[in-house]
């Protein structure tokens, strides 16, 4: 099994953004289109550049720096050739200090590998995969213009076991257009029956600007059939030993993701590619989502132009994140670990807010954590807002 | 100035206002005279120069007072002093109507040549012939397809009884027969009389407060001179002060001159720093030599209709103190007195002439002294007579007594004036009757237009009855009214509750035989203005202490953004601020949110639908 490594001053994640798909999801607002090999190529040299041009400002800045996790996400990251993997991990080995046992996460979409590939992948370092089943349904599989069936993603699942992969996870849709709370039940049942260490299960959200916004769709599961598959979502994969651990993620005991974690507790990361978002510094910024732009930067070893809408954090900032991001956790968060960052009592910034949402019942307070109720993680944006200050 | 200069002076001016209805082009026609005169040239001229207010722009409306000075130089050779005097259109304003008419000795009544005569033109009139003034009509917009000047021309012989057979044709807009206007002036308004040689004699028509030279009082000189230098009386308050300057009114401007005489119309300044002391309808006097008697004033205009306003922001509680008061400098008729309410907090009770006068001072607020107001149910004043043989005005709902002791209420009744095209009586009278309106009397003015004649309650018309009106008559039914009197009626106070507590803000007195049906469209009003919260909220309506209708604000059942990585947190905050920004806009009550702009919106009930 798997265990975190213990959070440390020195910890940081990397996030490498690999923007390109064979097909855009109907439902997919990520910065993510298809591409031809060509360009793929030379976004991969262009990423490798950019590895080296962090790693160089990371032991500037912070030497210490040890990296505990690493994402590669997407678009479609499984497009990416073993090849173009192995130098994309190599360059961050060269160019980062990656510790032995640092969580290597990428997505894969079941349309796009097989077992060698995946098994090069894991001769790459690559120690954790999310599969992208979303549904188990054909019907629904079609709709969200996903190009795998249900019986790929399951084939999919299989490879990985052989390939060696110790720690899956399977991301899952709910609330989808047209689907029943029975749809939902069997695509749950059936991914649970694979055993995945992780299932990630989120609650469509149709975002503006993608073509679920503006085409005619079955009708969307009304709130309440929402919320009945949420609740049922948590109740059943508890009965299997997988244990809600944030709003969307679920885990065997010792399976959190812990690179996600590092987002909602505040560790610092780097985004490297395209558009990704990086947290540094204590500062929050971003890399040009114009692929020409980032190229350019990269090439001209342009640090501050790969550091978009750089946002110095305030003290305040930090309070507002540490409650809106660590409330998403089951955990919750702790009055010691506020009062450790910021050196005041939590109860002296939010006292008045915590205590109406406890009063409400949005909040529940065990031992010196507080943590959103069930309810409260059904309206949790209302409770978060006022969390800002 | 010797008496002879005095005289001729006099012979040569023309004090004079233009009243009509709404939309009939006043102030179009007064731009026109204004330009044509030479005052200014077409291009320097800013479309409708004595409607400075953007509000009033906006509207189509004139609210304040405002005086011109034009120079015209007449067919017969000589030159005419003219002081173009202006008055608000809206009924709401009969009051600064009657304050503006008491400077003018004459008045040009402009009838729309595709309307004819309407309920404000009727009103304007008989106010104007109220002060004696001598009125001439003008049939404007002749330039439209629609027009029917031959029509219009014998409506207001027959209705009016105004002769109108040489009654200029024209358009203001095109600048049609504007020198017609002009002459007729000449001829038809009288030259003002009076003594320039008695002792002082000035009417206070208006006056404006200005932060250099105090207040500045608006006048009309009766008898004598007044000029620099000169103390003088305020007879009804005894103030003494000295002249600082004398001047009469320029296109949106001052202009001092050396003085002004009997029968001019201008401004003067004495360093006034309290307008209390300078108050409208008060006669000026001189102080070494004051004349015998004061001239009638004028009454002091009633408020009908009152409502609270709170700042939404209870911090700017003083901002508002000092916004209000300064409108009260220039409107008397604004009335405020502080008061509390449970819901809102610190703010006033307002008293107002109309509903319009309301939203005109809503606007101004908002607009001129950036206050973001909430502002309760509007209502009236009601005579609430007590067990105990005393009688109470009541202004504010929360103030009603407790059931036990009171003997019985009463509510202002006015007496209205409809004028319709008949296809639409049928359709209006339903309306009257729907509002409690008793028939008086139907009078046709030409085959297809008539006046209704109705006795309205003051409660029922200040909501949305000329919104009513309007859709439907679609658009065509005027409407006038006076206040007539009180009379008794079976009122009752109904409370709204809204998470079983009641908010003072939303409380209003009502007929019984309408509480239910209004309690009802209340709480369907408010249920879709307050958002859901995180538990359930009742929302009730009670007379009484019993709940007559009821609604529930269902709780909240799904508000989160189930995904939230890749690492972009500063989309996600984005995204919980805007939520927060919506917050902002929210007052709590009790423990519930409910927006600002709900205690407006639940008030607006169409019930013409």
């Amino acid at each position: 099994m798997m265990r975190a490594p213990s959070e440390k001053r020195t910890s940081l994640s990397l996030y490498l953004h690999f923007p390109f798909c064979v097909r855009k999801c109907r439902y997919c607002d990520f910065l993510s289109a298809p591409a031809g090999e060509e360009a793929r190529q030379d976004y991969i040299d262009t990423l490798c550049a950019e590895i080296a041009l962090r790693g160089e400002q990371c032991r500037g800045e912070a030497p210490e720096a040890q990296i505990v996790s690493l994402f590669i996400g997407g678009g479609t990251p499984s497009l990416m050739s073993a090849a173009q993997l192995d130098r994309v991990m190599e360059t961050v080995r060269r160019s980062f200090s990656l510790l032995p046992d640092a969580e290597c996460s990428m997505e894969v979409n079941p349309g796009t590998a097989d077992l060698q590939k995946l098994r090069a992948y894991r001769e790459c370092g690559m120690n954790r995969l999310s599969i992208g089943v979303q549904s188990l349904h054909d019907r629904e599989l079609a709709l969200l213009g996903r190009i795998h069936t249900a019986a790929q993603a399951e084939e999919i699942f299989r490879a990985a076991r052989d390939a060696g992969f110790s720690n899956l996870n399977v991301d899952l849709m709910s609330a989808l257009p047209g689907q029943t709370f029975a749809d939902w039940k069997y695509t749950l049942e059936t991914a649970v029956s694979w055993g995945p260490e992780h299932i990630s299960a989120y609650s469509l959200q149709i975002e503006e600007g993608t073509p679920f916004y503006t085409m005619e769709l079955p009708p969307l599961p009304a709130e309440d059939e929402d919320r009945e598959m949420y609740h049922f979502t948590r109740a059943f994969l508890a009965e299997h030993g997988i244990f809600r651990y944030e709003i969307s993620n679920y885990a065997a005991p010792g399976y959190e993701c812990i690179h996600n974690k590092g987002y909602w507790t505040g560790r610092p990361y780097l985004g490297l590619g395209t558009g990704a978002a990086s947290l540094f510094g204590n500062c929050r910024f971003h890399n040009p989502s114009d692929y020409a732009l980032y190229k350019a930067a990269v090439t001209n070893r342009d640090l501050p132009a790969l550091m978009c809408e750089k946002t110095a954090l305030s003290p305040q900032d930090r309070m507002e994140e540490f409650m809106f991001l660590g409330l998403r956790l089951t955990e919750g968060v702790s009055e010691r670990d506020f009062l450790g960052r910021f050196g005041v009592p939590i109860g002296r910034v939010y006292g008045e807010v915590l205590e109406k949402h406890l009063k409400e019942g949005g909040l529940e307070k065990k031992g010196e954590r507080y943590r959103l109720t069930e309810y409260g993680k059904d309206v949790a944006n209302t409770i978060m807002a006022e969390y800002l200050l | 100035m010797t008496t002879d200069k005095y005289r001729q002076l006099q012979e040569r001016t023309r004090n004079f206002c233009i009243v009509a209805h709404i939309d009939h082009g006043k102030s179009t026609l007064a731009d026109r005279m204004i330009e044509k005169t030479g005052l200014l040239t077409s291009r320097e001229m800013q479309n409708q120069v004595l409607d400075n207010m953007d509000l009033e722009r906006e509207r189509g409306i004139t609210i304040k007072s405002q005086a011109v000075r034009l120079v015209y130089k007449a067919k017969d050779g000589k030159e005419y002093l003219f002081n173009l005097i202006d008055t608000p259109g809206h009924v709401d304003f009969n009051y600064e109507v009657s304050r503006s008419l008491a400077a003018c000795d004459g008045a040009i009544l402009v009838v729309d040549a595709t309307q004819g005569i309407q309920a404000q033109t009727l009103a304007n009139v008989y106010l104007a012939l109220e002060h004696d003034l001598d009125v001439f009509p003008v049939i404007n917009k002749i330039d439209l397809p629609s027009a029917q000047p031959d029509l219009v021309r014998q409506e207001i012989e027959d209705v009016i009884g105004l002769e109108a057979e040489d009654a200029p044709l024209i358009s203001a807009k095109q600048g049609i027969g504007i020198e017609d206007v002009l002459e007729a002036v000449v001829e038809k308004i009288p030259a003002p009389d009076g003594d320039a040689q008695a002792p002082l004699k000035a009417l206070i028509f208006d006056s404006l407060y200005d932060s250099y030279r105090g207040v500045i009082v608006f006048c009309r000189i009766r008898d004598g001179v007044i000029r620099k230098g000169m103390p003088v009386r305020m007879m009804a308050t005894g103030a003494v002060n000295e002249v600082t300057e004398v001047g009469y009114f320029g296109p949106g401007q001052f202009i001092p001159c050396e003085e002004l005489s009997a029968g001019q119309v201008g401004y003067f300044t004495a360093s006034i720093k309290n307008i209390k002391d300078a108050r409208v309808g008060d006669t000026v006097t001189g102080n070494e030599r004051p004349c015998a008697e004061p001239l009638p004033g004028y009454k002091k205009a009633q408020p009908m209709v009152f409502c609270g306003l709170y700042p939404a922001d209870s911090a700017r509680y003083p901002d508002l103190r000092d916004a209000l008061e300064k409108l009260q400098l220039n409107d008397a008729a604004l009335f405020f007195e502080p008061e509390t309410s449970l819901a809102l907090g610190f703010g006033f009770r307002c008293g107002f002439l109309g509903l319009l006068h309301m939203e005109v001072i809503l606007e101004r607020l908002e607009r001129e002294y950036d206050m973001d107001l909430i502002s309760t149910a509007p209502g009236v004043v009601y005579k609430v007579y007590q067990t105990d043989g005393t009688m109470i005005e009541l202004t504010n709902p929360s103030n009603l007594p407790d059931p036990s002791k009171i003997d019985y209420m009463e509510e202002p009744i006015v007496s209205a004036e409809i004028m319709v095209t008949t296809e639409f009586i049928g359709p209006i009278m339903q309306l009257c009757q729907e509002r409690r309106g008793r028939y008086l009397d139907t009078e046709y003015i030409e085959s297809t237009r008539a006046i209704l004649r109705y006795e309205l309650p003051l409660n029922e018309i200040i909501y949305d009855f000329f919104d009513a009106l309007k859709s439907r008559s679609r658009g065509y039914a005027s409407f006038d009214y006076e206040l007539k009197g009180y009379e008794r009626s079976e009122l009752v106070k109904m409370d709204i509750l809204v998470n079983k507590e009641p908010v003072d803000a939303l409380s209003f007195i009502v007929h019984a035989a309408g509480a239910y049906e209004r309690g009802r469209k209340m709480c369907e009003k408010l249920k879709e203005e307050i958002p859901r919260q995180l538990f359930d909220v009742p929302i009730q309506a009670a007379v009484g202490g019993r709940v007559i209708a009821r609604e529930t604000v269902r709780q909240l059942r799904k508000d989160v953004l189930a995904k939230c990585y890749g690492g972009d947190i500063s989309r996600k905050k984005k995204l919980l601020e805007k939520q927060k920004e919506g917050k902002k806009r929210m007052q709590i009550v009790g423990n519930v949110e409910i927006p600002k702009e709900a205690f407006m919106n639940v008030l607006k009930l169409d019930s013409g639908s």
